[in-house]
């Protein structure tokens, strides 16, 4: 069951009471107002006898039609001389063309959509972008802004002294998302380290929705990937960490809470 | 005529002034020049009204329909699903592009002048400090929320197909993420920027055959030095922003073109 929020449905409720009312209030109305032009003296004798449909048809609608009858029937008469076989044969061509019961059309078959039409795409349950998605966008656009502003105010980013080529730090340490391939420098020999390992992890990463052939996306049924994954992600989390926190002078492993931090960002 | 205040009636003044305040607001709402910035479905148009009708016009009648359709499935703006992870680095990348502009109007990228512009900036521009800062854990922030997108992506399988392209671009994203921070790196020109880059280009140079070649290009030379600085500037803040851009408009007009995001689980 979809959750219609309060609003709407209140607002759905409105606009259902209403258009009821306006359907009590001029039923035929319509139908009298458009038949109006068309309706041949025959019919027009007969309408204000035809019961309930009749009864409905607001009075000055009808006193409207009878008066137009009548300036019809007085042009009618006058041009009579002009062009005499006009009116009558487009009155007996008016009435050639309804059915019995003045039906001017008739239903010959009713064809279901699917037969005909392939459908491709179901129904879905949809909201409007505004405002539910632009709110909730914009909310987060503000939050970031406010995070980095505050945090910024509190925390200064780092400018250490003028560069010196004369004058290495130790450790020197690369920026934090490249220190677990600095960890991998201290296990391989940098061409792997520095170009293989990391050259082959995005080579596979892109490769990744060619691989997996697995159509579906339900967790349960993707536990060989979903662990794949995760202990990717955990590897570099693990190395990065340990580049970063636990790696002193000389690249050396180090307890932070021991030798303290070596580590800017 | 001098004695005119005391039986007039006219009303006080506060209400003749909110009467005129309400006309002169209805006059400019009126406006040709205002209906023609304020396209139908627009908030600030006259007589707008909260109507399905109108939550349409608002996206398609203005420039976020670039961005988003009218209406998106009701799981997708759930922000449980996507932690809005997507669309919060984006709009680190627009914070990061404005306060970057704003720091350009203060650096020189050249080895003699970048250090004491920044410390400059820091101590004598109102705000200089606290935009740096902001440049700063942005940036990190966004590396950070890029790798996070990527997770998420992977995890609720929404890689696979008819998506399978734009994860490719995703991931392209996500280096030139990397690059992005990487080159800014190098631009403060202290101890910190010039040793991390010299960890991390050092790595680059044990690419297989070519790789003093790479090295030379990225330094533009044989050692980090001005010409150095000159190139990551420009990588930095023009060539590099201009290729993510170009991926990023290739990437939201993929969200749409597969279907918007990824369905539930």
């Amino acid at each position: 069951m979809v959750e219609v929020p309060e609003h709407l449905r209140k607002r759905a409720e409105e606009a259902r009471a209403k258009a009821e009312a306006a359907k009590a209030a001029a039923p035929g109305g319509d139908a009298a107002a458009s038949d109006e032009p068309e309706t041949t003296e025959a019919q027009a004798a007969t309408t204000p006898d035809s019961g309930d449909a009749a009864s409905k048809i607001p009075a000055h609608l009808l006193e409207r039609s009878r008066a137009a009858k009548a300036a019809a029937a007085g042009q009618a008469d006058a041009p009579a001389a002009a062009a005499p076989a006009a009116a009558p044969a487009a009155a007996a061509a008016a009435s050639a063309a309804t059915g019995p019961g003045g039906h001017t059309q008739r239903l010959l078959t009713v064809v279901k959509s699917g037969s005909i039409q392939d459908v491709k795409s179901m129904p879905q349950d949809k909201v409007h972008v505004w405002p539910h998605l632009l709110v909730v966008e914009f909310a987060a656009a503000l939050f970031i802004t406010a995070f980095s502003t505050i945090f910024s105010i509190f925390v200064n980013a780092p400018l250490l002294e003028l560069a010196n080529f004369n004058e290495t730090p130790n450790p020197s340490k690369a920026p934090w998302y490249f220190l677990g391939l600095q960890e991998l420098l201290t296990m391989f020999h940098p061409m792997v380290a520095g170009v293989t390992i990391p050259g082959i992890g995005i080579f596979l990463l892109i490769l990744a929705p060619y691989i997996d052939k697995n159509p579906s996306n339900k967790p349960e049924d993707r536990k060989f990937a979903i662990s794949l994954m995760t202990i990717h992600l955990m590897f570099w989390a693990v190395l990065v960490m340990i580049g970063s926190f636990f790696r002193g002078p000389g690249f050396n492993f180090v307890f932070p809470w021991e030798a303290g931090l070596f580590f800017e960002l | 005529m001098a004695i005119d205040t005391d039986d007039d009636i006219k009303p006080p003044l506060k209400e003749r002034l909110s009467a005129q305040m309400s006309k002169l607001g209805n006059d400019i709402q009126g406006s040709q020049a205002w209906s023609s910035i304020f396209r139908p479905g627009s908030i600030f148009r006259k007589g707008y009204t909260d109507s399905p009708r109108n939550r349409s016009y608002v996206i398609m009648n203005s420039v976020m329909y670039h961005l988003h359709p009218v209406k998106v499935k009701r799981h997708a703006v759930k922000v449980s699903y996507t932690l809005c992870l997507g669309g919060l680095t984006f709009f680190l990348f627009i914070l990061l592009t404005i306060t970057g502009i704003f720091l350009m109007f203060f650096y020189r990228p050249t080895a003699a002048a970048a250090w004491d512009d920044i410390y400059t900036l820091q101590t004598s521009v109102t705000f200089g400090l606290l935009v740096r800062n902001m440049h700063r854990w942005a940036a990190h922030l966004m590396v950070l929320t890029v790798f996070l997108h990527m997770a998420r992506v992977f995890y609720h399988g929404a890689y696979k197909p008819p998506r399978e392209f734009n994860w490719v671009i995703g991931v392209i994203l996500l280096t030139l993420t990397l690059l992005l921070s990487f080159t800014g790196y190098l631009l403060p020109w202290d101890q910190l920027a010039l040793w991390a880059v010299t960890v991390g280009t050092n790595m680059m140079g044990y690419t297989p055959v070519f790789g003093d070649q790479v090295r030379f290009v990225l330094l533009g030379g044989f050692d980090i030095g001005t010409d150095t600085l000159l190139r990551w500037y420009v990588l930095h803040v023009l060539m590099l922003p201009f290729v993510a851009v170009i991926f990023m408009a290739i990437h939201f007009w993929r969200v749409r073109k597969d279907g918007g995001i990824s369905g539930p689980l």
